[in-house]
């Protein structure tokens, strides 16, 4: 006698895994990074020419300060799950693709929470 | 079971000319990866502005050689071009404009609307 229901029976099963939250996530950070990007070019622009208090008193603005963040947490997500998807195509070695897509998860993990961090020591400055 | 040799197979890439639309869809892949690199050296920008003034002028030193403004410029168009081709992901994603006419018509303008995003960047931001 079974008692698992054929949902049960099915789930996870199959080449896409977590089925389509992958590449729901990636439209819906896609989405959000459009217009966050512009805090992004911002952001690049007043560091690469205005002088260091300007760059700083910016930052601190909360509404400034809100944009970066959440580009933050947007594009490194983003970038994980794009080049998860690059390394998915191009390895086949089951082992390596497994180690490899997790390396650049983990990495861009920390890249998030060093950006996070010097965001906010940023904001002690300001 | 017999292998069969004679198998239908993907183009070969030495031997097959991109159309503009396949060149414009590994363009997006390769920008993609590019800029993923490229957040490193925001990462590093982030750091020498929370690392104080005396970084930061070391960091605009740096990022005022004439090597590192090509490369700077070139991160720019890829993250124009990236966006604008997402967004041409996003209307495919809604099931719209898979016509040949389109496909070509599109992949000039978004080379163009790039360009001009990044022309806007340089003079106006």
């Amino acid at each position: 006698m079974d008692y698992r229901s054929p949902l049960a029976k099915v789930r996870g099963l199959g080449s896409a895994k977590a089925g389509t939250s992958h590449w729901w996530m990636q439209r819906v950070t896609a989405v959000a990074l459009i217009p966050l990007s512009f805090w992004l070019i911002i952001f690049l622009n007043l560091s690469l020419n205005a002088p260091y208090q300007q760059t700083v008193e910016w930052l601190a603005s909360p509404l400034n300060t809100l944009g970066m963040v959440a580009w933050v947490l947007a594009v490194f997500y983003h970038a994980a799950l794009g080049l998860q998807v690059v390394i998915e195509d191009y390895i086949a070695a089951e082992g390596i693709k497994i180690v490899a897509v997790w390396t650049v998860n983990l990495s861009f993990l920390l890249l998030a929470l060093a950006a996070l961090i010097a965001v906010f020591r940023i904001l002690l400055i300001g | 079971m017999a292998k069969n040799n004679n198998r239908p197979i993907s183009p070969h890439l030495q031997v097959y000319k991109l159309p503009l639309t396949g060149i414009i869809s590994i363009t997006h892949r390769l920008t993609g990866v590019l800029l993923s690199a490229g957040l490193i050296f925001v990462v590093y920008i982030l750091y020498a502005v929370a690392g104080g003034s005396n970084t930061y002028t070391a960091m605009q030193a740096f990022t005022s050689l004439w090597l590192v403004q090509l490369i700077y410029w070139g991160f720019i168009y890829a993250l124009f071009f990236h966006l604008c081709h997402g967004v041409r992901h996003l209307i495919w994603d809604a099931g719209k404009s898979f016509d040949r006419d389109t496909l070509n018509r599109y992949a000039i303008i978004e080379l163009g609307a790039s360009l001009v995003l990044t022309l806007i960047t340089k003079i106006f931001v």
